[in-house]
């Protein structure tokens, strides 16, 4: 049988007597639990800004015609040579097309399948960007603008213009910010493009487009699927990739082989196309996760110090409190519940600063030149951290309660009483 | 008459530093209403004795019988109980919590035993308090009142539970003899006319002399009854 109002009482008058040790041990918590709200937000904001930076230029699975050497070469269909040992030297990749075969139909059959939001497509064409006698070579991607916005947030890195103004211009071009720079261009220009197989056409620039890795910006520009059909004089079934958003990412993998299958394409999901970043992320959660789990035994080690003082400076009380019958029980229950109020006072304000911090973070300015659409410090407030930075608090003082309070439980009160 | 607490055939060791046999086959019992005392010289092992009986010092051979039910070898938790409902104690240094108020640290052990109500208990503890003519002192820390008062306040907080023998180790030896008088004179007025059972230890020859029995200990056994 347990008197809580007692056992509660005993404990806040001791929590109230000693203010000044229970106000360090609870802001130790409130300093290890408010670090850990503020680290883990802001570092899983950034990393979603790097996942989002790689995810917006990545299709879930970018589906085209890969050029590559036939897999079986014709010398092993023939059934005479089949048990013999055939080197074939100098293979040279298969002549096949660049377009993809059938592939609006294709489009409307991947539109029909529940995990997929969107099938976008594209053709990738190499040109040259020609000022004067100066010829710059780059890529021009045809596109639906209104899609690529609605999918891809293609609107993010759009810095001039709109991509309602590509939309609704006969042969206007989304330049790259580099192109632009490099030739002295500005919105309203004309440039001239020629493609690989000849020829001269006027575009008129739309508005400029900065994907932050300069690179890519000295290179890419973006025409509607039309205008790009109509350079290179192709007819409009003229498609060369399709870039697929789902719905679950994590269904891209087992889609895409799905696919290759189907429509004998080459298909490729983010990760295989990004295996790298996929590394980068999960050491960066490694470390928040070992920097945030320090924090809190430092404060758990914090609590531990203070409450074993507690219980030296008390030992007169615990042995009094036992001659008058109280239990070890009793006694041990008395410190846990002090250790699990200094928890939970320190974890509660923890979580405040934390929230704090993280809404002052979230208004930092942070402009930088590849991420145009980032103006503040990223930071995600996840519920999910709160609850467990506070189940960690309450973890960690129970556990450094624990202890001291094991040994308030089994003090001979006669040794101390005697030893007066 | 009744038996408030009998002891059988007591025998305790202290193994550390060496063995050394403190308490030799001790035999006695208290009966209700009697108001005993036990002296000795220092390390006589009196105390020894008393804290064998308080049940706080469960490392000892014989029996022990409180209210006729044996308590040796019983568990901690009901040994706490015990302490709880039917002993109360008067230590040589007061012993309040002293960061409770008076009337906090009568009510204590009344709170713990949880048989009455809040209210009841407090009423309970100011009838005890007015009894030792202590009851101006109710709101007051413990640590902020002299030490004669302090020592009436632990009586007081013994008391409350109505317990069935109180057991003081050298409840005045750290009083002058004013206050030592007026310990005395309540722990009397208790016996004669609450029919209270006392067991005193106490070294004070003028206090012991004044009690209705005076057990004699000498080298870990009784010399005199």
């Amino acid at each position: 049988m347990t008197n809580w109002s007692v056992i509660l009482g005993i404990a806040k008058t001791h929590l109230l007597t000693k203010i000044k040790s229970t106000a360090v041990a609870a802001l130790g918590v409130t300093f290890g639990i408010g670090s850990y709200i503020t680290l883990v937000c802001f570092m899983t904001g950034l990393n979603g800004l790097l996942d989002d930076l790689i995810l917006n230029q990545t299709p879930h699975i970018h589906i085209y015609n890969e050029i590559e050497p036939s897999k079986e070469q014709p010398i092993s269909l023939f059934d005479e040579l089949s048990e013999s040992f055939n080197i074939v030297h100098s293979i040279k990749p298969k002549l096949s097309q660049a377009k993809i075969h059938n592939a609006l139909p294709i489009i409307k059959y991947l539109e029909t399948n529940s995990n997929v939001q969107g099938a976008l497509p594209q053709i990738k064409t190499q040109i040259f960007y020609l000022s004067g006698s100066i010829e710059l070579g780059g890529n021009l991607t045809g596109i639906n603008p209104m899609e690529e916005v609605q999918f891809n947030n293609m609107g993010d890195y759009i810095v001039e213009g709109s991509a309602e103004d590509l939309k609704n211009t006969e042969n206007g071009i989304l330049l790259g910010i580099g192109i632009a720079k490099k030739m002295a261009l500005k919105v309203g220009d004309r440039v001239q493009v020629s493609p690989v197989n000849g020829g001269v056409f006027p575009l008129k620039i739309v508005g400029f487009y900065q994907s932050g890795v300069s690179d890519v910006d000295a290179r890419q520009s973006y025409a509607t699927i039309k205008t790009v059909q109509r350079i290179l004089g192709e007819a409009n079934n003229y498609i060369t990739d399709i870039n697929v958003k789902l719905n679950d990412m994590e269904l891209a993998l087992p889609m895409s082989k799905k696919i290759e299958q189907q429509f004998k394409l080459k298909a490729v999901d983010f990760k295989t196309a990004n295996a790298q970043f996929d590394t980068g992320t999960s050491v960066r959660n490694l470390i928040t996760y070992a920097v945030s789990i320090t924090l809190l035994i430092v404060a758990g080690f914090g609590i531990y110090n203070i409450l074993n003082m507690l219980i030296y400076e008390k030992m007169n009380d615990i042995a009094i409190l036992k001659a008058i019958g109280f239990s070890g029980r009793d006694v041990q229950l008395i410190f846990m519940s002090q250790a699990m109020i200094i928890g939970f006072v320190g974890g509660v304000l923890g979580l405040l600063l934390g929230y704090v911090l993280v809404s002052i973070i979230g208004t930092i300015p942070f402009e930088t030149k590849s991420l145009p659409s980032v103006e503040t410090y990223p930071v995600q407030l996840d519920p999910m951290f709160f609850v467990i930075g506070f189940v960690f608090a309450m973890v960690s003082t129970f556990f450094a309660g624990y202890l001291p309070s094991k040994k308030a439980k089994i003090i001979d009160p006669v040794k101390i009483i005697r030893g007066q | 008459m009744n038996t408030i607490l009998e002891a059988r055939r007591i025998n305790k060791y202290f193994r550390k530093p060496v063995l050394f046999h403190v308490l030799k086959d001790i035999n006695f019992k208290i009966n209700k209403g009697e108001f005993a005392s036990i002296i000795g010289k220092s390390g006589c092992g009196k105390s020894t004795l008393l804290y064998i009986l308080s049940t706080m010092d469960t490392d000892y051979e014989g029996e022990l019988y409180l209210n006729n039910q044996l308590i040796t070898s019983q568990n901690n938790d009901y040994l706490s109980h015990l302490r709880n409902k039917s002993i109360g104690f008067v230590f040589q240094f007061h012993y309040l919590l002293s960061e409770f108020s008076v009337l906090e640290n009568v009510m204590l052990p009344a709170k713990k035993l949880a048989e009455k109500s809040i209210q009841e208990i407090e009423n309970d503890a100011m009838e005890k308090l007015k009894i030792l003519n202590i009851e101006h002192l109710a709101l007051k820390r413990a640590s902020q009142v002299s030490g004669g008062e302090k020592q009436r306040v632990a009586i007081a907080r013994a008391l409350i539970n109505s317990p069935s023998i109180i057991m003081g180790d050298e409840p005045t030896g750290n009083l002058d003899s004013h206050n030592a008088q007026n310990v005395f004179n309540i722990f009397k007025e208790l016996s004669e006319t609450q029919d209270l059972s006392l067991l005193i230890v106490t070294h004070d020859e003028d206090f012991a002399n004044k009690t209705d029995r005076i057990i004699h200990m000498e080298d870990g056994g009784i010399l005199a009854d």
